[in-house]
């Protein structure tokens, strides 16, 4: 696989360690005392997203909900609040998958935040539909925030597949 | 996709088709959703997800209570000074309203005891430390450091040393999450100090409470002090709430629009008291029972009934 499909470096498979360790890592970061500043952005909605689009054949609908149930839990929202959104969330990366992985990294990324603001906003109608408190327009900031960090993110996760680049013009490959 | 992947391609191990699997998932979040809010019967599954996430939640929170109290220990021996001798001022401008408040209980017993009312309960609960706000940005909530093994229960209220701040609404085994009174819809019955006159207070939501129903023309001024009215059974009476801070009296709505400030530092972090819960009241007096003169005080009149034949 390919950083992306039109690159000719090509990436070494997927460790399925790494990919729960990236998400535990995100849970975690969701976890700090951070959360109520604006524009932090949610880091398993993100992380999530990026696995489904780079690996749809292993990451899919049933991580989103589980995750999503354990980010209720950890939110003390109300249950189911977060599955639908991130269930949503993954089926739509995973099909748009094919087509994102085309484009070079900036346009990912703004392929990526309709995605991660319909996420926000259906959790945020999910809530208000049932009379909860309206969070504030720094609520719907942390998508953009999360675009922004589309490509740091991408680097970094594909960090442990990138192989060195071997200078040998007769390689088979 | 790319045939560099080790894993060949499934062709006839496809599982279940996508749209299918979507349905399927997103049918059991919506009645996840729908029974955790109607039904609340979803409890158990909350309290053992929340028994694996609630230690990593408490590790995830070490950098920032770090970062707390290195500040706090960098903030040096003058403020501490300071705060010493105005924790001294306010304990000696509180001690002689303190040192007669004994005597005044026993006299106060007594004198119920003699006017055969019942006696006054006692406050009594545990000191617990906030760990931190819940995340949910819909809601104003806390987790505390107590849960079921400490004895708490759901509904028990919590205090800090100015005044209420809320209600224990979710009991784990190890923390429990109390609402703030400032939590949209959360409802504290209250009475003002001044006229005495109960009503409900209601949360707004964006740190401001309302007090609603109350006619325009009601006894009410700014800088009005309400106190619980202890008529709920929840709440012990006599305990600070919030202060009126606004009222628009408009002659086109038959009620007044009341605004007020809760007076505990209901969004601040330090430690809350939760109250062991009340004993329960003696039941409401059968409605056929009529309600001669004015059915102000349906409560105390069941309960001065009730006394001298449940023993008290």
């Amino acid at each position: 696989m390919q950083p992306t499909f039109s690159s000719s470096r090509i990436l070494q498979p997927v460790r399925p360690w790494f990919i729960v360790f990236s998400l535990i890592g995100a849970a975690l970061l969701n976890f700090l005392p951070t959360a109520h500043w604006p524009g932090v952005p949610d880091w398993v909605a993100l992380v999530l997203c990026f696995w489904c689009i780079r690996e749809f054949r292993r990451v899919g609908m049933g991580w989103a909900f589980v995750l999503g149930l354990l980010m209720d839990v950890a939110d003390g929202a109300v249950l189911g609040q977060h599955c639908f959104a991130y269930v949503l969330l993954a089926y739509t990366a995973s099909s748009l998958s094919r087509r994102i992985l085309w484009f070079p990294l900036v346009q990912q990324a703004l392929q990526v935040l309709p995605l991660l603001v319909a996420t926000q906003v259906l959790q945020a109608l999910m809530r208000l539909a049932v009379g909860a408190d309206f969070p504030g327009w720094g609520y719907f900031l942390g998508p953009v925030v999360a675009t922004l960090l589309w490509i740091p993110l991408t680097f970094i996760l594909l960090l442990p597949q990138y192989r060195p680049v071997e200078q040998d013009p007769n390689r088979p490959i | 996709m790319a045939g560099i992947d080790h894993a060949p391609p499934p062709f006839f191990k496809q599982g279940p088709a996508p749209l299918a699997l979507l349905t399927f998932y997103l049918a059991v979040s919506l009645a996840i959703f729908v029974v955790d809010l109607r039904f609340q019967s979803l409890e158990l599954l909350r309290q053992s997800i929340a028994l694996v996430v609630d230690p990593v939640q408490r590790v995830a929170q070490t950098p920032g209570s770090l970062v707390d109290y290195a500040a706090s220990y960098l903030q040096g021996m003058r403020a501490l000074q300071q705060e010493n001798n105005e924790l001294k001022h306010t304990q000696l401008t509180t001690a002689p309203n303190l040192q007669r408040l004994a005597q005044l209980e026993v006299e106060n017993e007594r004198l119920r005891k003699l006017l055969s009312v019942k006696e006054r309960e006692k406050a009594n609960g545990q000191v617990t430390q906030i760990l931190y706000t819940a995340r949910d940005p819909f809601s104003r909530k806390i987790i505390v450091d107590k849960g079921q093994q400490a004895g708490i229960a759901a509904g028990q209220p919590a205090i800090d040393e100015t005044g209420v701040v809320g209600q224990v609404t979710r009991v784990f085994a190890f923390s429990s999450e109390i609402t703030l009174i400032t939590d949209k819809d959360q409802v504290v019955p209250v009475q003002i100090v001044r006229s005495g006159q109960r009503s409900v207070v209601f949360g707004l939501g964006n740190g401001q409470l309302e007090l609603r129903y109350m006619p325009a023309n009601a006894d009410i001024q700014v800088d009005d002090v309400l106190v619980t009215s202890g008529l709920d059974g929840i709440y012990l009476p006599g305990f600070p709430v919030a202060r009126v801070v606004n009222i628009e009296r408009d002659n086109a709505y038959s009620f007044a629009r009341i605004f007020c400030v809760p007076i505990a530092g209901v969004e601040n972090f330090g430690e809350v008291m939760v109250l062991d819960a009340r004993q329960p009241l003696p039941p409401a007096p059968p409605a056929s029972a009529g309600r001669p003169g004015s059915s102000d005080q349906p409560g105390l009149r069941g309960r001065n009934k009730k006394a001298p034949t449940r023993g008290n």
